[in-house]
């Protein structure tokens, strides 16, 4: 039997090829469904720390459209961690200026001028099926290197068995169906997730939904590289609408429809080219050339597994938790999810830490999941007010902001991704250093210069002790495991700024994901080995 | 620091006028945006969260013993 197409794909990257253990009942230590983003960068993660793992994707592809298009800065470190950013950068549209309109004319204009120091830019556009092709060509390197990692396309898991230590896997291919186990499954696929249905979970809390057309649009028209975002257009009929650049003269046009709509009149391409006209032509009065690349209609829902973690079965991504995609926090937060999960089933898989670690996987993510979900319904039931007086205000908002800057801070159209910080959780240590609260224990790593050139490029993939000013400390082995020390005698100003504020020096405790564990004014040993202990879920 | 909630202007009477009087010949929506506006840079004039849940507090309780 033909495995199923539910979508097309934007091109070829892993074809099916028969593979000799479709004869038999092969046994894997890691499988990942799903061979999306979050499924290619957690593969990525783990295989260049030495893991074998095994993807499966019923697709031999990215699916074809735009989909995501922004990508952070955090996602862009992790990718770099990886080996897989420079390509995403060098492709990427970086974009500065905004502008917002509310009715028939702009209201403000904002310019997110880059904080100096990072090596890379708060956020890049970039379509969906190129993140995937850089991750997945950064595999094809990994696997040059020796990263046992494996992608079998045209794979399709039509049933799963869970067992207290393993899954058995029903597999569909073109050439029949096979079997094969796992000691442990990652689910990465997607939002409608068939190995969360297989398994009888659903989702939980807040439904929240809303229809978006989405229209790609090719143009080579001299239109400026900006973010245009209009509140009620008059234009439309949308209750918004959002332009923004992408690569190869794409441009991603978004109309927010409402609940009740008729899918089929709004996809019609004539319908579309209406809007789209109106849209194009609303400031400069003409309308350039231009084409449709790609059409969709999508909802959302705002809402996530009540855990990530059920046994032997992790969820990542889109499959455990799902935003509205202004604040672009769906492949950004599941990127995080990749990198929070890889180390500690590494770690886990490699008996350095106890299985009980990859319960804060879930914790840590829910955590994660909830501010991006608080963050997406804010800006949500701003762009869609739920009541009489919730619109009089956010009009009333509107019309102040364009007046004074003031009303522009409430102004809510997605409030960009940053990454969340753990403060409190079991696994992070003491905050001993009177240092900048950006760097505090919980947070994702801030970049900062140094010599040979960024900060994060020097803290790799393993545990780090990164030692600021004072003497260097000496390497320490730490429960079998060899802490790498990075110290920098002179930091710059910009990492004296990030990560001393106005101690003169300070040893801090990383994660392999680049997290701060704990961090103080001097080095002690027996301190760093009770953190790290903690990170490892020892204590 | 604490709510004021003694009187705190000089001219109570002048500006209850007042703030009628920018709403006379307003519709009713008209006058729903005005207070909106009002409220917004009011509050952002205080800018103390503190003080701020303080207000809502103050108008959430002589609303409720209202009714």
């Amino acid at each position: 039997m033909m495995t199923q197409t539910r979508y097309k794909t934007a091109f070829t990257l892993y074809p099916y090829k028969k593979v000799e253990a479709q004869s038999r009942i092969d046994h894997h230590p890691v499988v990942i469904v799903g061979g999306g983003p979050i499924g290619l960068g957690t593969a990525l993660d783990l295989g260049k720390r030495g893991t074998p793992v095994l993807v499966l994707d019923d697709h031999e592809g990215p699916g074809r459209g735009s989909k995501a298009i922004c990508f952070s800065k955090r996602a862009l470190d992790i990718c770099h961690r990886l080996g897989a950013a420079a390509p995403m950068v060098e492709k990427g549209v970086v974009w500065n200026v905004g502008r917002v309109f509310y009715d028939d004319g702009q209201i403000f204009e904002f310019n997110l001028l880059p904080e100096d120091g990072h090596r890379h830019p708060a956020f890049i556009n970039l379509q969906q099926p190129y993140f995937e092709q850089f991750l997945f060509e950064a595999i094809e390197e990994a696997q040059k290197a020796g990263a046992p990692i494996e992608i079998r396309g045209g794979n399709a898991v039509t049933n799963i068995a869970t067992h207290d230590i393993y899954t058995r896997i029903d597999i569909d291919t073109p050439d029949g169906p096979y079997q094969l186990d796992a000691d442990w499954l990652i689910a990465c696929d997607g939002a409608k997730s068939p190995i969360r249905t297989m398994l009888g979970l659903d989702f939980e809390g807040r439904v929240f939904e809303d229809n978006f057309l989405i229209a790609d649009v090719k143009m080579k028209a001299d239109f400026p590289t900006e973010r245009w975002f209009w509140f009620e257009p008059p234009f439309a009929e949308a209750q918004s609408a959002l332009l923004h650049k992408q690569p190869d003269d794409i441009w991603r046009i978004d109309f927010q429809l409402g609940w009740e709509i008729d899918r089929e009149k709004e996809l019609d391409p004539d319908n579309i080219r209406a809007r789209v006209d109106a849209m194009l032509s609303s400031q400069s009065g003409e309308i350039p050339d231009y084409e449709l690349d790609w059409t969709s209609i999508y909802t959302f829902q705002c809402r996530r597994m009540k855990e990530f973690r059920h046994g032997r079965v992790l969820f990542a991504g889109d499959s455990a938790h799902q935003v509205s995609p202004f604040g672009a926090r769906g492949a950004n937060s599941g990127m995080q999810d990749a990198e929070n999960l890889a180390w500690k089933l590494h770690y886990v898989l490699t008996g350095q830490a106890p299985e009980a670690l990859l319960d804060s996987y879930s914790t840590e993510r829910v955590y994660g999941a909830d501010e991006n979900i608080l963050n997406s319904t804010r800006a949500t039931d701003f762009l869609t007010p739920k009541s009489d007086m919730s619109k009089i205000f956010r009009n009333a908002v509107l019309d102040l902001a364009r007046d004074h800057a003031f009303a522009r801070a409430f102004v809510n159209s997605g409030r960009l991704s940053v990454p969340c910080v753990y403060d409190g959780f079991p696994h992070f240590g003491e905050d001993e250093l009177d240092g900048p609260t950006v760097t505090r224990p919980g947070s994702a790593c801030t970049d900062a210069p140094v010599k040979n050139g960024f900060l994060l490029d020097n803290l790799g993939s393993d545990f780090t002790l990164l030692a600021l000013g004072g003497a260097a400390p000496d390497p320490l082995e730490i429960e079998g495991i060899t802490v790498k020390t990075l110290h920098i005698a002179t930091p710059s100003a910009g990492l004296t700024t990030r990560y001393l504020g106005d101690a003169s020096k300070a040893v801090y405790l990383i994660r392999p994901d680049q997290h701060v564990v704990a961090r103080w004014p001097y080095f002690d040993a027996g301190k760093i080995a009770t953190a790290l202990r903690r990170a490892l879920g020892k204590d | 620091m604490s709510i004021t909630l003694i009187p705190n202007i000089a001219d109570p009477d002048g500006f209850y006028d007042e703030l009628l009087a920018a709403h006379d010949g307003l519709s009713k929506e008209e006058s729903d945006a005005l207070n909106a506006r009002l409220i917004l840079i009011l509050a952002n004039h205080v800018g103390d969260r503190e003080i701020l849940d303080q207000a809502l507090r103050a108008a959430q309780n002589s609303g409720m013993a209202a009714t």
